[in-house]
């Protein structure tokens, strides 16, 4: 038993939970009905409130760390939910195996990918995190565990997949690996000019990368708009000695948490030119090591208090690639005019690969990321009107980075809702499953 | 490697660390589903092999079978970590002789009546080290955990008189005191004196190699207890730690 209250990265909204219950065993875990609402806590790296539970019992699972088994031939890998990302990988990519998918931090638990079904920067390639779940046990709050396959309980595993942690707690996740022969990516950093760039550099490098995102400056106004950088890499095929090599452990941490005002627009403006400045040629070729490429922020430790008491909003959503750049430039000149700052934009498209996910969120088309300091009423203003822009072109916005969205919007872009309410726990809820369900 | 506690938290961290390094382990615990759990975990991150022996180590019987077997399971032992022991809720305890002489037996009888018998296989060995997990709340009997507190003393004497005994043999005694352990919940700040287990760890795991002899973790406890330790027993006895 802990007191803490678990945040959210975002660090908005706040909540209270009733209590914080550190699972050390998933063998001990019992759901009751009488303790609810339930939730399954992994790291907090969702930005908003999917992985918060106000006033209701939080389960934390990171101790839940042990794997059961890995076939070092196969590839294939079982272990209980709170094992991170980051952990998985010190075990695995000595043998040569890397995960199918992975967010752009590893300090992620697979409980939490799963619930989530998260995307990577090979989603145009192999799809969601849960594409590559071939099992998993998901303990309910009648007491009964139930093995979820495709082919066995098929349709509360596609629910809990992407089912934001609302049809039960996952004890145990069985995720099918990927081949590597060494630890660098092959990476090529492409400068351009526009947004329009950006799309059109994404649809050349897709079709020959694994893996690509560009970054992009969203502070400049009107025709340099959207300058930025095109990344794309893919794993060395030449077999080296990097597997087996030890790496450093991290990291600066920010130790305390800054004023607010460091993180206000002109600090940003500063902050984006300079980082877009770094490059000078058009085209940049490296090899980098895998957990430079993948988790450029992780270094930083706890950068998301930089943002401060007011803490941070991320904003990610997918518009269809037809008309795809138009969307997205009406979402930042609304952020624009708005006066609503970003510190990253981060764009990429996705492919076609379905998940299995009834909830999960990628559709083919492109992906636009921002983070903004929580700047209050304004922004909240600026960001239902995006929601309007998204969901006129039949886009939606992603779960696991939002901490506003109005019910009704986000019910109207998730028609899905209907074949998932079936297979939600009833002793199962959070923050954001009220929130979305409070204006009915 | 011998592991006695292998299901508390810090045995676990520590035996992760030593199965990257594919060693062969042998870990007790009370749990036979709980360990073979940990017993998986470690021969998925590494180890070369890891045999589990189940015993409720209060009863002093199970000793000496259970370090014959991990001697003929072993053969050579290059380590033997100690760390099985419960937190009882002293507030209980107060009012409950049976209950605190009972923790006594699990974090003191039984921790000595182990550590004995495989001091005197290292001893035979002529090498080895032997690792003993202590706590700060030896150092002090607090009143809100004197029970427990009085039995991590009994271990530290304890180890102390081994260590002495057992140094001009070649094998290395090491007391651990670790200050209160934290489970990372938040992202925000933390009491900054609450230890990560992983760090905990860590340290454990180089204070064997640099043979030390006693080990608080994190470092700063040293200094701390330091302090404690020159509080006079009139102010100690109103705090209310
Ligand atoms: C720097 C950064 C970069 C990111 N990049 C990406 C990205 O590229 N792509 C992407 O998709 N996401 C990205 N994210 C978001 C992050 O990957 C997801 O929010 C992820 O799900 C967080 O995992 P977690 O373990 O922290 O889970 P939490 O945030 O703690 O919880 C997430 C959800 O999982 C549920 N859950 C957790 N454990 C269990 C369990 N055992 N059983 C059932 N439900 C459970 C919770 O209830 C909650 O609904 C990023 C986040 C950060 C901070």
């Amino acid at each position: 038993m802990s007191s803490a209250a678990p945040e959210s990265w975002g660090r908005f909204p706040r909540a209270t939970p009733r209590s914080v219950d550190d699972v050390a065993w998933t063998s001990d875990l019992q759901l009751h009905g009488d303790q609810q609402p339930i939730l399954a806590y992994g790291l907090g790296r969702s930005y908003g409130d999917v992985c918060l539970n106000d006033g209701g019992l939080v389960l934390a699972m990171e101790h839940c760390n042990h794997i059961h088994v890995f076939d070092r031939e196969k590839g294939l890998i079982r272990a209980e939910a709170g094992l991170s990302i980051a952990d998985l990988l010190k075990v695995t990519i000595p043998h040569g195996w890397f995960v199918p998918v992975t967010p752009g931090t590893k300090y992620v638990t697979i409980g939490g990918a799963l619930a989530n079904d998260v995307h990577g920067k090979n989603h145009h390639r192999v799809g969601t995190f849960g594409c590559h779940v071939s099992q998993f046990e998901l303990l309910r709050s009648d007491g009964s565990r139930v093995t979820c396959s495709p082919n066995s309980n098929g349709e509360l595993f596609n629910a809990t997949i992407g089912g934001l942690g609302l049809t039960g707690v996952v004890t145990w996740v069985e995720i099918h690996l990927t081949r590597i022969v060494s630890r660098r990516i092959e990476e090529e950093s492409i400068k351009v000019s526009s947004l329009r760039d950006v799309v059109r550099v994404t649809d050349e490098s897709d079709a020959a990368w694994d893996y690509t995102v560009s970054w992009v400056d969203v502070t400049t106004r009107g025709a340099k708009l959207g300058k930025g950088l095109v990344l794309r890499g893919r794993f060395s095929t030449a077999p080296d000695a990097t597997l087996t090599t030890r790496t450093a452990e991290p990291r600066i941490t920010i130790p305390f948490q800054p004023p607010s005002w460091l993180l206000s627009y002109p600090t940003i403006k500063v902050f984006n030119t300079l980082w877009y400045g770094k490059q000078r040629s058009a085209i940049v070729k490296r090899t980098v090591d895998c957990e430079s490429f993948f988790y450029p922020l992780d270094s930083i430790g706890k950068w998301n208090l930089l943002y401060g008491k007011r803490g941070m909003l991320q904003y990610q959503c997918v518009v269809p690639s037809d008309g795809g750049l138009e969307s997205m430039q009406a979402i930042l000149s609304e952020l624009q005019r708005g006066r609503v700052s970003s510190f990253l934009a981060v764009v990429k498209k996705f492919g076609n690969v379905t998940s299995p996910g009834i909830l999960s969120f990628p559709r083919p088309g492109l992906t636009l990321t921002l983070d903004m300091p929580n700047s209050g009423a304004k922004l909240f203003d600026a960001l239902d009107r995006c929601d309007e822009i998204v969901r006129s072109v039949g886009g939606r916005v992603y779960a696991a980075k939002d901490a506003r969205i109005k019910g009704r919007m986000f019910r109207a872009m998730y028609p899905e809702l209907d074949r998932f309410l079936p297979f939600v726990d009833p002793a199962m809820s959070s923050s954001f499953w009220r929130r979305i369900n409070s204006d009915q | 490697m011998v592991i006695i506690g292998a299901t508390s938290a810090i045995a676990q961290s520590v035996a992760r660390r030593y199965a990257e390094q594919g060693v062969q382990l042998f870990l007790v615990a009370r749990s036979e589903e709980k360990v073979r759990t940990v017993a998986s975990d470690l021969l998925a991150r590494g180890a070369k092999r890891a045999s589990i022996y189940v015993a409720d180590l209060r009863m002093r019987d199970v000793h000496a079978d259970l370090v014959a077997r991990s001697v003929a399971d072993l053969g050579h032992i290059d380590c033997v970590l100690i760390a099985h022991g419960v937190m009882p809720d002293q507030k209980l305890l107060d009012v409950d002789v049976d209950a605190t002489i009972d923790s006594f037996m699990t974090n003191a009888v039984s921790v000595i009546s182990i550590s004995h018998r495989y001091a005197n296989v290292l001893e035979g060995q002529g090498g080895g080290s032997l690792v003993g997990l202590s706590s700060v709340a030896g150092e002090r009997g607090r009143r809100s955990n004197y029970a427990y507190g009085s039995a991590k003393s009994a271990i530290t004497a304890f180890y102390s008189g081994l260590r002495a005994r057992l140094a001009p043999k070649g094998v290395h005694v090491l007391t651990v005191k670790p200050g209160p352990v934290d489970t990372p919940m938040t992202h925000g700040t933390k009491l900054p004196l609450m230890a990560n287990v992983e760090v905990v760890a860590y340290d454990i795991e180089r204070a064997i190699n640099k043979r030390t002899k006693v080990l608080y973790t994190p470092g700063i406890w040293r200094l701390i207890m330091a302090i404690v330790r020159a509080i006079p027993e009139s102010l100690f006895m109103k705090s209310k730690f």
